[in-house]
């Protein structure tokens, strides 16, 4: 098994703690190619900027598996300068307005500080205060003069932390499979050809995913992405029948979401490694939502592909949460699955 | 001018949410320790520090005062390890989703997540607006059975944001107000330790403003200043903010006027504020202050009443922001104004 410590969650807070949002992924793309470098036979940046690696194993009838992580994560865009230190912003991705009132944010290549701030409370007439502030009358304050570049991409400022048994933390959605997929690299085992994709631009419609595929043209491919826990109390007290995953049960296997029908052979196989190798795992419920896998699985003449993803809670807020052992969980089931994949998984049915 | 910045962010760096001061009040009283003459707590928990002035015999006292607590929130309830909250002090529940804080549990910090729980886990007339704080929960990332032997009902919880220092001498964070005032309370006093005054002064911290204005009521009964001088944030132009009650940050501080105010008062401020070439606008409150003004004009047989002010952006959000320099104007202005009250300043104190 790949080993599981400091060493991982410290990768993980680095990459946390960078700031990329879709489109602009540049500061992942550096430390992921310092910690790839090493170990990988060839290493491409794209057209796109998806970081490409291949590590070769040894022997005949390797199988070529593509394992994708997205290096982007949602944030927001200055579009406007108001004045005085006022910008104007759109978001990246898909983030709820609610999250943003009252935070603090970090802009551009040098992390700007600033804040996106709400009215006072001592202001506000009716029941103003029981509807949503529109994106339209937010704002990003960088302070008195503050100087900020239409253009400028922007993000939460949250520091990763460690709490009990748990990671606090922005952007665990997909920095969480971008450890995963450098330390799948890292220990690669010999029996295929280890095709890494780290892509660009998945919270906006799975780009880098897509040219990824066709460039590799892989026989298989896992996504590796983090994946919502819905897993809170129903506020009636009844049973919580619709929260997609929970922490503390191991990685999400995925058999349907929003965009895919994940290959029924690689659910089943992912699943079989589990129960031999006694590690936690969970089926995802089916239903909305996606992962790169969306593109990958129609690229070409088709790619066999299954998603696999960290449970974390509070998806593309300021900060989400997700538990250590999930991680290491998923990073060991990947690993033994990996040395356990062989052609004749792809010649049945 | 000592720089006033470090002291600040120390100030908003520890706890003192309305009723629960004690952090913060043994912070201020390090701090003027050396500044004052004597210093104390009242019965109710405001920190009184008095420095004798130079006059002779019985000497009248000014009392200024700026509240140190906080707003934030408590445990109401435990479910499955998350905790339900509540809000002390005036809170918009629109700024909460995403914010980090700490839970304070029985001498344990523990930081902790406000959820905004999804969707289809509430009732559907609510999920799509805003959520109310009490469907809003706590996570401290801890298992429920930790959460359970550690955390109560009635446990406080704050907001645990860094402070940030932005562009143009600008801090930002939570508790600005009121913390922001003590500092500039605090520049003041170190504004008189090179100046001589006639008076009496007594500084005081006070507690639980945001909920009752009890400090102010109390430490003006107990301490029976001669006249008071309150010190508090007003709203700053911004983002969100542009009518009549807001005024541009960083170019000057507030003298109100008003009926918690005392005309004369306002005139020797105001005067002053000239004389020192400090700028200044005109606020006006038509009725109620919202600050400890409010309570001390009323106080034993009534007392005349000022308010200095500074103006500070998203009031009561934890991204509260102010100049740094409008809080060493109203610090110096307040020092001005002290040193500047003669042993017959009461005689003069008329109705037009």
């Amino acid at each position: 098994m790949p080993p599981f410590g400091n060493p991982q969650l410290t990768l993980l807070e680095r990459l946390c703690n960078a700031l990329a949002v879709s489109g602009d992924e540049g500061e992942v793309r550096k430390i992921v190619m310092e910690e790839i470098e090493p170990h990988a036979d060839e290493i491409k940046v794209d057209a796109l900027g998806n970081v490409l690696a291949i590590r070769r194993g040894r022997g005949k009838k390797r199988v070529r598996i593509m394992l994708d992580a997205h290096m982007d994560e949602v944030g927001f865009m200055i579009v406007a300068d108001d004045g005085e230190g006022v910008y104007r912003f759109e978001t990246v991705g898909s983030i709820d307005v609610r999250h943003l009132v009252g935070k603090q944010v970090v802009v551009g290549k040098d992390h700007t500080p600033g804040v996106i701030g709400g009215k006072p409370v001592h202001l506000m007439e009716g029941d103003e205060y029981t509807r949503k502030v529109p994106l339209d009358s937010l704002r990003i304050d960088l302070g008195l003069g503050g100087k900020a570049k239409i253009g400028d991409r922007a993000g939460f400022f949250t520091k990763f932390r460690r709490v009990g048994q748990s990671i606090m933390s922005k952007a665990i959605d997909d920095r969480i499979g971008v450890a995963t997929l450098i330390e799948l690299i890292k220990h690669a085992p010999p029996n295929l050809d280890l095709c890494g994709a780290f892509t660009v631009q998945e919270e906006i419609g799975l780009r880098g995913a897509k040219v990824a595929a066709q460039y590799f043209d892989p026989d298989m491919a896992i996504a590796i992405d983090s994946t919502p826990a819905n897993d809170l109390p129903m506020h009636d007290g009844s049973e919580n029948t619709s929260y997609n995953t929970k922490l503390d049960s191991g990685p999400a296997i995925y058999i349907a979401d929003g965009t895919t029908l994940h290959d029924q052979r690689l659910v089943r196989f992912l699943s079989a490694v589990g129960d031999a190798e006694n590690i936690p795992y969970q089926f995802r419920q089916p239903g909305g939502g996606g992962t790169d896998s969306g593109a990958i699985q129609r690229a070409l003449a088709g790619i066999p592909t299954v998603s696999i993803s960290v449970p974390h809670r509070y998806t593309h807020s300021p900060i989400s949460l997700a538990r250590m052992d999930d991680w290491k969980n998923t990073l060991h089931l990947l690993h033994a699955a990996l040395k356990k994949i062989t052609p004749a998984l792809l010649a049945t049915r | 001018m000592t720089d006033i910045l470090p002291f600040l962010k120390s100030l908003i760096s520890v706890s003192g949410i309305s009723g629960h001061e004690t952090p913060v009040a043994k912070r201020i009283e390090e701090k003027w320790r050396p500044l004052v003459d004597e210093i104390g707590l009242s019965r109710v928990g405001s920190l009184q520090g008095l420095k004798k002035g130079s006059g002779k015999g019985k000497r009248p006292a000014v009392m200024v005062a700026a509240h140190m607590d906080a707003i934030g929130m408590m445990v109401a309830k435990i479910v499955d390890g998350f905790l339900h909250i509540t809000n002390v002090g005036g809170i918009d529940a629109r700024v909460l989703p995403g914010a980090p804080v700490i839970v304070h549990a029985n001498g344990e910090e523990l930081p902790g997540v406000i959820a905004m729980p999804p969707a289809k886990l509430l009732p559907e007339s609510e999920s799509s607006e805003v959520i109310p704080i009490k469907h809003l929960l706590v996570d401290t990332g801890l298992p429920a059975y930790q959460v359970k032997k550690k955390v109560r009902v009635g446990d406080l919880v704050s907001f645990a944001n860094e402070a940030m220092e932005l562009a143009g001498e600008v801090i930002s964070g939570h508790t600005l107000d009121n913390r922001a005032s003590i500092a500039a309370l605090t520049v003041c006093l170190q504004e008189l330790q090179g100046k001589s005054h006639v008076w009496d002064v007594w500084a005081v911290a006070t507690v639980q403003e945001e909920t009752s204005y009890l400090g102010a009521y109390t430490s003006a009964f107990q301490l029976r200043p001669d006249i008071a001088v309150a010190v508090d944030g007003t709203f700053a132009k911004g983002p969100g903010a542009n009518g009549w009650q807001t005024h541009p940050m960083g170019k000057g501080i507030g003298i109100c006027m008003g009926p918690n105010m005392h005309p004369f008062l306002h005139k020797r401020l105001t005067e002053l504020a000239d004389k020192m070439e400090i700028p200044w606008f005109l606020d006006v409150t038509p009725r109620h202050s919202g600050t400890d003004a409010y309570p001390m004009q009323v106080t034993r047989e009534g007392i005349p009443t000022a308010l200095v002010e500074f103006p500070l952006r998203y009031m009561h959000t934890p991204v509260e922001m102010v100049s740094v320099k409008d809080l060493q104007r109203a610090g110096r202005l307040l020092a001005g104004f002290i040193a500047s009250l003669e042993e017959n300043f009461l005689e003069k104190i008329v109705w037009e």
